[in-house]
């Protein structure tokens, strides 16, 4: 059992609240998954440059080290680095070299990607999620059944540039997409399932999908059991395997689009009273892009 | 009448009084104030006493009801009337997967829509839904009637035994050895007690009815090449 979350705005209004809504969904969903938590959110960008979630120790001496000059901002176990878009390579580069502890959580214009073993209301005061803002975000919380607690085996997972996927199941064919997507160049850094569906996804829009299309092909080449919840840089999408059987609840108003796992993670959303609440349906792809 | 808002008060709190109930007591008639989505509201009750739940509902509302009458003002989470045993559950809004499921009697109402396997496995319960239902419904159904006013979703009745269901739209399509059957008068007359039971407006002309083709209740030995 694991509890998912997401929102996505639609009024900019709430952009300054978005942390603090999504903290209070991710601590109702405790219940479901205490072990770990992480989210992401999408946050501030400036054209031309890389936000770079670096988790590890010690992670103000790689400023240091790579450009005194260069922007980054510590939260806790985790650093938000940003570089020039050109020097991104050199930066991953010289990281693997001489700090093969830390691991790029996550990469792109405007994502942030934080997690952490421990109770959720724990791990978002310890980033400080109240305080962030942005357009949308994801989260999870975890309740292992086949793999230990770590940090590593914590959601969400992040494959490309600003995607990111949260997901409630468990899929039965990951270690055969694991050997097709390996030689495609898609890395898979960890052992986890739910990873390799971000892969999947990653490779399909690298492909020129959309995130639609790359859910909707993810209905044929996918088997297991499945809710996911995945962001990118301008959307936000939601598909449920066809016989659903992980439970998902969404609510919709003219400010907002709001996954939870359960209805109880979306009750302290302004408007909730008003809002459309619906469950999605089996196999059917459900895509907000920002306009 | 005992008013209990859940913003203050503790669930359990709230089941424990509602269990101490007995016939004959004065207070039958209980309001429940912000339930949020709390699961397992109203379960286990076993009184003719009458809970009506401000709001949405969590999973397994009114689960193992007997006697009682729960009525939930907004929507349901998984499992609402959940073996229910006797009684009448009234859900407002819609109900998520598995409404009525198991249940052996009573009566359970829908306003809204029903999601997957609405009354998978029911055993003699009555479900009224007037939207639509998800897929996977009345999956293994034993016993009792299924009515929908709406459409249903794919793989109606799959492993259906002998309980009967009626639906008014249209049926995405129907699971083994679930079949089309006959409406004879005596399934208008039952279709008529159940609208009545339900508050229903509608023309029993307009249903279809579904049931067991009987086809998977034993084994052939003529398929025994096939295991």
């Amino acid at each position: 059992m694991c509890g998912i979350v997401g929102l996505f705005l639609k009024d900019s209004s709430l952009e300054p609240q978005l942390g603090s809504l999504l903290a209070g969904m991710l601590e109702v969903m405790t219940d479901r998954g205490p072990d770990s938590a992480g989210f992401a959110i999408y946050g501030s960008g400036q054209k031309g440059h890389v936000k770079l979630t670096l988790r590890g120790s010690d992670l103000e001496a790689i400023k240091v080290s790579l450009d005194p000059d260069s922007t980054m901002v510590l939260r806790d176990t985790h650093a938000v680095l940003v570089v020039p878009q050109d020097r991104e390579d050199e930066v991953r580069g010289w990281l693997a070299v001489n700090r093969p502890d830390v691991v790029v959580t996550g990469a792109g214009e405007r994502i942030e990607l934080y997690k952490e073993v421990g109770l959720p209301a724990d791990v978002a005061t310890r980033f400080g999620l109240d305080g962030m803002a942005g357009t949308h975000g994801i989260g999870h919380t975890r309740m292992a059944t086949e793999s230990a607690v770590t940090t590593d085996g914590a959601h969400p997972f992040s494959t490309g540039k600003d995607q990111c996927l949260v997901h409630n199941g468990s899929l039965s064919n990951h270690a055969s997409l694991r050997r097709m997507l390996e030689p495609e160049g898609i890395a898979i850094h960890t052992e986890n399932d739910s990873e390799v569906a971000a892969g999947y996804l990653t490779w399909k829009m690298r492909g020129g999908a959309s995130l639609a299309e790359a859910l909707e092909a993810s209905l044929e080449d996918l088997d297991g059991f499945y809710t996911f919840v995945v962001g990118t840089e301008d959307g936000f999408a939601v598909l449920r395997d066809p016989i659903s059987c992980k439970p998902a609840v969404m609510a919709e108003t003219d400010q907002y689009v709001a996954f939870g796992s359960e209805y109880r993670a979306l009750v302290s959303l302004p408007g909730i009273e008003n809002a459309k609440v619906f469950e999605p349906d089996p196999a059917r792809v459900y895509a907000w892009t920002r306009s | 009448m005992p008013v209990v808002d859940l913003a203050t008060s503790s669930r359990r709190d709230l089941n424990a009084a509602l269990h101490a109930l007995r016939e004959g007591d004065n207070d039958m008639h209980w309001r429940v104030e912000n339930p949020a989505g709390q699961h397992a509201l109203a379960c286990g009750l076993d009184a003719p006493v009458t809970v009506e739940i401000a709001g949405h509902a969590g999973y397994y509302c009114a689960g193992m009801n007997q006697h009682a009458t729960v009525v939930v003002e907004g929507n349901a989470g998984v499992g609402v009337a959940e073996n229910m045993m006797s009684g009448r559950v009234h859900v407002k809004g819609d109900a998520s997967q598995s409404a009525g499921a198991t249940a052996h009697g009573g009566l359970l109402v829908i306003d809204g829509n029903a999601s997957a396997r609405c009354g998978i496995s029911m055993k003699g319960v009555d479900i009224v839904v007037k939207g639509s239902i998800g897929p996977m419904s009345a999956f293994m159904a034993q016993a009792g009637r299924l009515v929908v006013l709406g459409d249903a979703g794919d793989a109606l009745g799959d492993s259906i035994y002998e309980a009967r269901i009626y639906v008014a739209g249209e049926v995405a399509g129907l699971g083994a050895d679930c079949v089309e059957k006959e409406m004879r008068e005596e399934h208008r007359a039952e279709l008529r007690e159940l609208f009545e039971a339900a508050g229903v407006e509608a023309d029993p002309a307009m249903f279809r009815r579904y049931g067991s083709a009987r086809q998977l209740y034993n084994f052939h030995v003529d398929n025994a090449a096939a295991y």
